[in-house]
């Protein structure tokens, strides 16, 4: 294997963890806070359809962007009522939330478009486009750092920056932070952030706007960056695997960093194995996709230990008698 | 409300034109407080003078709690004026409360536990967006308190891996960082340690010293004798009495507190043992973690007697209480009941031992004595479900098993007498009385009960153990592990103190007085031969 392939499978890792990483960075604030959030694909989904939908209405990616991140927020929100005010079980709101993403985006996309739920293709302003840092082609002749900074690092769309910059902005704010502080408290005892008078109510649904607004940049990313235009199902369960990563990371921002590299590597590994032979007969492609999910599997049972997440997740918050 | 009998309570609006020399640090006035039907505060007076400790007694669900919640601000009352230092406060939350330099220690520590101390005590009084600074200024301010009141804690330390001695000054800390001028202390000693104890009231007596005002919610007259300057007694949500610590006696408090005259010492015959009922050879027992915990106990309980383990908390009492009724495999030793070995290895062993006549009211009564969440006369029948008398084959005989619990709550006076009522809505010492109903009127020959009243209230521990004494008096062998000295003098006919998992004496509660059972307890035999029990080595406590 030489090194332009070693850096193209790299390249797609990063291009694949990206949506990974937003998601389990969005989905780190809420259950830093003590909300379970199995809603992340559903978020994430309804996002990448507002985002593809309005970004081929106005042909911004911008203002597809702005879509997705506002529908993603409402949904969350809607999240957020059930589980925070209304004290329901977080676990059926996030699967309730999940389904009503699956079957809304499908009906709204033939509706409004008749492409059996497809968005229409989108032009060249309607998607955003790679950005390249300074200097890279200069740098290109370079031996060795050359070639890693104009293939791997330069040359991403914008969205991919900002998931790796907020890994650095999640740690600060969790550990360096009032909020931060506050935040981890509440998730573990509500009751001592309570007596120390501060409202757990407007703390949860803080987390819950930053879940929400992260997993719309997450969801906007599959429909106007990596892909032209939003198609059904488009995040394929990525959000579960967004979670798996969050488990993995024990809720931790630089672990979470890592796991979602090691899953997006394993994704672009599966892609470049396609119509791979084994001893002469092809392995079955649907074989090799299944092999991220497997080893998500196998890595979430076999390799974190004992995971122990925020105590006091998933357990709406009364002041009981 | 009668208050007929010989009581004379104060009334508290006698006091009203005394003003004591510091003033009144906090002053209520008709509070009340509902909860759906229940009146849990019935117009409430109570004033507190600065400078003082004031003792808050009453049985569970007196009210006591609730007021000081209030008070806190952690539920706002229905009606009522509360006055701090003078000036009428409405007191919406606990962050007003705190700015009013009223702090409060839980029962169950509000701490988070997997966040340092200073963590813990900056959380929600921090002075900027960053917490660095706050940090580092908590930091001093935490030197400071600790030398002032002798508050020793390590500021870096997790809260999970620091004794709950010292999670609880770190709650003391946390008011004192806020500012409190009046502290209040829930149930504050019913977690700790006799030494730990000591410790907290040395801290008190400080707290005092320097002006501050103690306000201190207890159950345990004793605490109140000791420490308090005045004492308020509640009763069903009402205050029944408040008087001078030092113009009052337990005996009065507890008639205040349940209504009626109690007994604090048991009543009781001598015992008349009979043959070995239940029987312990060389016992070595392992925890979760594989530290052993017991190591070779031997001893033997007789019919017609209790025999009482004494010992500080995490001795191996736990461990060796488990093994014996079956719950916990042993490594190497013998239990025999009636003399026939007992297999205890295995997940049925607990089954099994009941089988074999030794019932079993286990230490912690919410995790291991009842499910919860289950209706109280699924409780009752709970261990004893494949008996023939609950129903044969796969199928419960509902209506014996309702006819049992009903004959339960009969006999142990359970209240509410309702075998419907889910059994977390039933007080501590109404679900001890299902416990020990249902282990009890099974009619064994051997009955282990570990700490039988803890954190139930004086009316109900006088019933339990005459409902012990009756056992015994039946002939039946009892085992008593209790950590409360004070049970143990009263209820045995012989103590057996253990110290790191051993056996290191045996006392007369006749004759033992309190000082030499604490030596043994802390692991120092002054009578027997301490290298014959294998107590040579003398470290310190576990």
């Amino acid at each position: 294997m030489d090194i332009a392939t070693i850096l193209s499978i790299l390249d797609a890792t990063i291009r694949l963890s990206t949506p990974l990483l937003l998601a389990c960075l969005a989905g780190l604030y809420s259950e830093r806070a003590g909300i379970f959030d199995i809603g992340l694909e559903g978020k994430m989904l309804a996002a990448a359809f507002a985002a593809g939908a309005v970004a081929a209405v106005t042909g911004s990616a911008w203002m597809g962007l702005l879509a997705g991140m506002a529908v993603s927020l409402g949904t969350a929100l809607l999240q957020g009522v059930a589980a925070i005010t209304l004290k329901g079980n977080q676990l059926i709101a996030g699967v309730a939330i999940n389904m009503l993403a699956a079957g809304m985006t499908t009906f709204l996309g033939q509706t409004w478009f008749g492409q059996g739920g497809r968005t229409p293709p989108l032009n060249e302003g309607g998607r955003f486009s790679v950005i390249t840092l300074p200097f890279a082609s200069e740098l290109s002749g370079v031996p060795i750092i050359g070639p890693i900074y104009a293939d791997l690092i330069s040359g991403h769309y914008l969205l991919v920056y900002i998931g790796f910059i907020m890994v650095a902005v999640t740690a600060y704010v969790l550990y360096r932070t009032r909020f931060g502080l506050r935040l981890r408290a509440v998730g573990e005892n509500p009751k001592a952030v309570d007596t120390a008078g501060i409202s757990v109510v407007a703390l949860r649904y803080q987390a819950v706007i930053i879940t929400g607004l992260l997993c719309g940049l997450a969801g906007a990313y599959f429909s106007i960056a990596q892909g032209s235009g939003f198609g059904n199902n488009m995040t394929a369960g990525k959000g579960y695997i967004a979670l798996a990563a969050l488990i993995f990371a024990k809720w931790k921002p630089v672990p979470a960093m890592f796991t979602c590299l090691l899953f997006g590597f394993l994704d672009a590994l599966q892609i470049r194995l396609q119509s791979a032979r084994l001893g002469g007969i092809e392995i079955p492609v649907q074989a090799i996709q299944a092999l991220p999910y497997v080893l998500t599997v196998i890595l979430l049972a076999g390799f974190i230990g004992k995971a122990v997440g925020p105590k006091a997740g998933g357990v709406p918050y009364t002041k009981e008698r | 409300m009668s208050q007929n009998g010989p009581m004379n309570p104060q009334r508290p609006e006698t006091a009203a034109a005394f003003v004591p020399a510091n003033g009144w640090a906090i002053e209520l006035e008709k509070i009340n407080r509902r909860f759906g039907d229940v009146h849990a505060n019935k117009d409430i007076d109570l004033k507190i003078a600065r400078g003082t400790i004031h003792g808050i007694v009453g049985e569970n669900g007196a009210g006591k709690s609730t007021l000081m919640s209030i008070l806190y601000g952690f539920y706002t009352a229905d009606s009522g004026t509360i006055r701090v230092n003078g000036t009428p406060q409405a007191i919406t939350d606990s962050r007003h409360a705190l700015k009013l330099g009223i702090g409060m220690v839980h029962q169950h520590f509000m701490l988070v536990d997997n966040f340092t101390v200073l963590e813990n005590i900056v959380l929600g009084a921090e002075d900027s967006g960053l917490i660095k600074p706050s940090l580092d200024r908590a930091r001093k301010e935490l030197n400071r308190l600790e030398q002032e009141y002798d508050l020793e804690v390590n500021p870096d330390a997790i809260i999970e891996d620091i004794s709950v001695g010292q999670q609880q000054r770190v709650e003391i800390l946390k008011a004192l960082y806020r500012g409190a001028e009046t502290l209040i202390l829930d149930e504050p000693t019913g977690v700790l340690t006799p030494k730990e104890a000591d410790d907290l009231f040395r801290v008190l007596e400080t707290l005092r010293k320097q002006g501050k005002t103690v306000i201190l919610i207890t159950h345990k007259l004793r605490e109140i004798m000791a420490i308090t300057d005045s004492v308020s007694i509640m009763r069903q949500g009402q205050m029944v009495a408040t008087l001078k610590t030092a113009e009052t006696n337990p005996e009065q408090i507890a008639e205040l507190m349940v209504g009626r005259r109690v007994l604090l010492r048991v009543d009781k015959k001598p015992a008349t043992p009979g043959k070995t009922l239940l029987e312990v050879q060389n016992l070595v027992v392992a925890d979760d973690m594989g530290v052993t915990r017991v190591k070779d106990v031997s001893f033997a309980v007789r019919a017609g007697e209790i025999v009482g383990i004494a010992g500080v908390s995490g001795n191996g009492q736990s461990e060796l209480l488990e093994s014996i009724s079956g719950m916990r495999d042993q490594k190497s030793g013998h239990v025999l009941v009636k003399g026939e070995p007992l297999s205890l290895d295995g997940d049925d062993g607990a089954a099994r031992a009941r089988q074999a006549g030794l019932a079993h009211v286990p230490e912690d009564r919410q995790r291991m004595g009842l499910v919860t969440n289950f209706a109280e006369w699924e409780n009752a029948i709970l261990g004893y479900q494949d008996t023939p008398a609950y129903g044969a084959g796969p199928f419960l005989d509902i209506a014996a098993a309702k006819k049992a619990a009903a004959d339960h709550i009969k006999l142990f006076d359970v209240r509410p007498a309702n075998i419907n009522l889910k059994s977390s809505l039933f007080s501590g010492g109404n679900q001890q009385k299902i416990v020990l109903a249902r282990e009890m009127e099974q009619d064994p020959d051997v009955l282990v009960i570990g700490q039988p009243t803890r954190g139930v209230d004086i009316g109900a521990i006088e019933f339990i153990h005459n409902e012990i004494i009756k056992m015994r008096d039946e002939g039946k062998a009892i085992l008593l592990v209790s950590v409360e000295l004070d049970e143990i003098r009263s209820l045995a006919d012989r103590i057996l103190v253990m110290f790191d998992g051993v056996i290191v004496g045996e006392a007369d509660p006749a004759t033992a007085t309190e000082g030499e059972l604490g030596l043994m307890m802390a692991g120092i035999n002054s009578k027997a031969a301490p290298r014959g029990l294998g107590i040579a080595e003398q470290g310190p406590l576990p």
